[in-house]
């Protein structure tokens, strides 16, 4: 065979390889965003009609035409409100830590094993956790603070680990000219560190909190109920001091256990109120995400320029 | 007088001055409160397995872990109760193994079509697509698998019942997806530039660099990558307790619903569970079997996945 001829032959043989490759990779791609959109249709169409000013605002019920989800937005607006509070000073901080301050030794390797592994643990795990310890150990009760508690830790590692991606790619000039002013570390890391990397840590706090929105089996392992029929008290009164945090100590029930628990059940006219919820719940984790990206993306083209 | 201070002392009444002894104060004290922030990982992974192994003591004190792990039945409720993992624990093994099967052959055509073939820009529009998909509750992939696709995949596959191991596994497959893609495209691009280069200089395509250059170099990654997904679907729990049912099966047939661990903890936690009874410490004895087959896979991972840093 003349040498001419293979070479062309194989080169042919490597477009065409390259080609049905790339169009592989375009079908599977289009095969995962086809079954995102399905999904989103579906809870559309059989939800979307279902919400409404009484949807929002009564309480779940035997009949479905009647049944809403006022409990659940506000156990879940509550337990979110306390999850936030925790986890974003307490993963901030254990960033923090292990970019700034920590020295390379057994600890900090041991540390860092266990965030990456902490991640990785089941949720349904840290409900056990929050169950055996939290519930029964300190009889703290199921709460909606044991409820934010639980999920607090559940998202610790993701906002652990975007406080240390944005943390590291502070530039160190800015800490060296800090350090020759004579701050001190803390100055350096309050000052200076922290404000640039705002942005970053920010993001992985939205990311952080989305998912703890749709969290389910944590909450239904503490042993929430499923149906609540009435609001935590107000964390607002009348009279002085004008702050009451009895709500707490108040049961709840969050979206994702009121979805569940209307999948669960035989009628038709609750799988609608389930999807209903659905569209809701998907609706607030993707404009969390949404914005989260877009913050990325404008991060990413600041620090370009 | 400015001429009789020294340098030194001015230092010295600087450096003791109480504007910097405060600085130096509060220094020190954050640096305690953020250090405890970081231990604050380390007690709770040792709170999560004593929890798991106190509230399981009980359990096991009743219960041989011979039967616990040989016996084929898992029937806590009845009066003659058995308690052998076993039907949940291959339940569970069915619906993460149907996820793999599902995640693996997309999650690597997937990630070599992100790392080696698409444009730069086409990359920054699909990544956060993917994004959107891992953000989706776990709940609403429940509803989707058994309201939708269930009573879509029935009338395809002859004698699929209701309550599956088969859609489940599948909907846990998709759902895991992004997370396969981007530790091994991750993995894919850390592999050098230089190499790749090298492979087109032979004369190889873009496929076949792909797949006996890069995948090879990103060999421990790629791996790391299905190691962690194997362990997310094997703890995963909303799906499963809503499309796959909650009766204890030891089956050999996906087409059949039979309960996970996880979705068995769900059903026991919904009902009434008094504290410090038997039935109270199963979900504690059957969540520490979950644990430590979810602690086995991730260390596995993290170590891979450390490994291929170092090597480039």
């Amino acid at each position: 065979m003349a040498g001419g001829f293979s070479e062309r032959r194989i080169v042919a043989t490597a477009k065409v390889q390259d080609l049905t490759f790339a169009v592989l990779g375009v079908i599977v791609l289009f095969f995962a965003m086809a079954m995102l959109a399905t999904l989103v249709a579906d809870l559309l169409i059989d939800g979307l009609g279902r919400i409404n000013a009484q949807f929002l605002t009564d309480f779940p019920s035997r009949r479905p035409e009647e049944a809403g989800i006022l409990s659940a937005w506000v156990g879940t607006s509550l337990v979110m409100f306390v999850t936030a509070l925790l986890a974003i000073p307490l993963g901030i901080g254990a960033g923090l830590y292990l970019e700034e301050y920590a020295a390379k030794n057994w600890l900090s390797d041991l540390i860092e094993i266990n965030v990456s592994n902490l991640a990785g643990v089941p949720s349904i795990i840290y409900g056990l956790l929050a169950l055996g310890f939290f519930v029964y150990g300190l009889g703290l009760g199921q709460t909606v603070l044991v409820g934010g508690m639980v999920l607090a830790l559940l998202i610790l590692p993701i906002v652990v680990v975007a406080t240390r991606e944005a943390v590291r790619a502070v530039p160190s000039g800015l800490r060296e000219s800090a350090y020759g002013l004579g701050c001190n570390r803390w100055q350096v890391v309050w000052s200076y560190v922290l404000p640039s990397a705002r942005p970053g840590i920010l993001t992985g706090a939205i990311v952080g909190l989305s998912r703890a929105i749709g969290e389910t089996a944590p909450i239904i392992t503490i042993g929430a109920l499923t149906f609540i029929a009435f609001l935590p008290p107000s964390p607002i009164q009348a009279a002085p001091p004008f702050l009451n945090f009895d709500w707490l100590n108040s049961p709840f029930t969050v979206m994702p256990i009121q979805m569940f628990n209307w999948t669960s059940r035989p009628q038709a006219g609750f799988h609608v109120n389930a999807a209903a919820t659905g569209v809701l719940l998907l609706g607030m984790t993707l404009i969390m995400n949404g914005f989260a990206i877009y913050l990325r993306y404008h991060l990413r083209k600041g620090q370009r320029s | 007088m400015s001429q009789t201070l020294d340098e030194g002392s001015t230092f010295a009444a600087l450096r003791d001055s109480g504007f910097l002894r405060r600085g130096r104060i509060l220094a020190r004290v954050m640096q305690v409160i953020l250090f405890a922030c970081a231990a604050l990982s380390v007690v709770i992974t040792g709170a999560i397995l004593w929890v798991l192994i106190s509230e399981s003591w009980m359990f096991f004190r009743q219960i041989p872990l011979v039967a616990f792990l040989t016996d084929t039945e898992w029937t806590p409720a009845f009066t003659n109760a058995r308690y052998g993992i076993l039907p949940l624990l291959t339940a569970t093994l069915w619906a993460a193994g149907i996820a793999m099967a599902v995640a693996t052959p997309l999650g690597l055509v997937l990630s070599v079509y992100l790392s080696e073939f698409a444009r730069p820009r086409v990359r920054e529009v699909l990544k956060p697509i993917l994004e959107m998909l891992a953000a989706v509750p776990t709940v609403v992939f429940g509803y989707f698998a058994l309201l939708f696709l269930t009573p879509l995949a029935k009338q395809f596959i002859p004698g699929l019942s209701g309550f599956n191991l088969l859609i489940p596994g599948f909907v846990m497959g998709i759902m895991i997806l992004p997370y396969v893609v981007s530790i091994s495209e991750d993995a894919m691009r850390a592999v050098p530039m230089t190499l790749r280069e090298g492979a087109f200089a032979l004369g190889m395509s873009r496929w076949r660099t792909a797949f006996s250059v890069v995948i090879p170099g990103a060999f421990s990654g790629v791996t790391a990558a299905y190691l962690l997904a194997f362990a997310r679907a094997v703890g995963e729990t909303m799906v499963v307790a809503i499309a796959a049912g909650q009766n204890p099966n030891l089956t050999g047939d996906p087409r059949e619903g039979a309960a996970t661990i996880t979705a068995y903890i769900v059903q026991m936690s919904l009902g009434d569970l008094p504290h410090g009874t038997l039935a109270y410490s199963t979900i504690f004895a059957t969540g520490l079997v979950l644990f430590l087959i979810t602690l086995a896979f991730n260390v596995l991972g993290f170590v891979l996945r450390r490994k291929f840093r170092e090597a480039y």
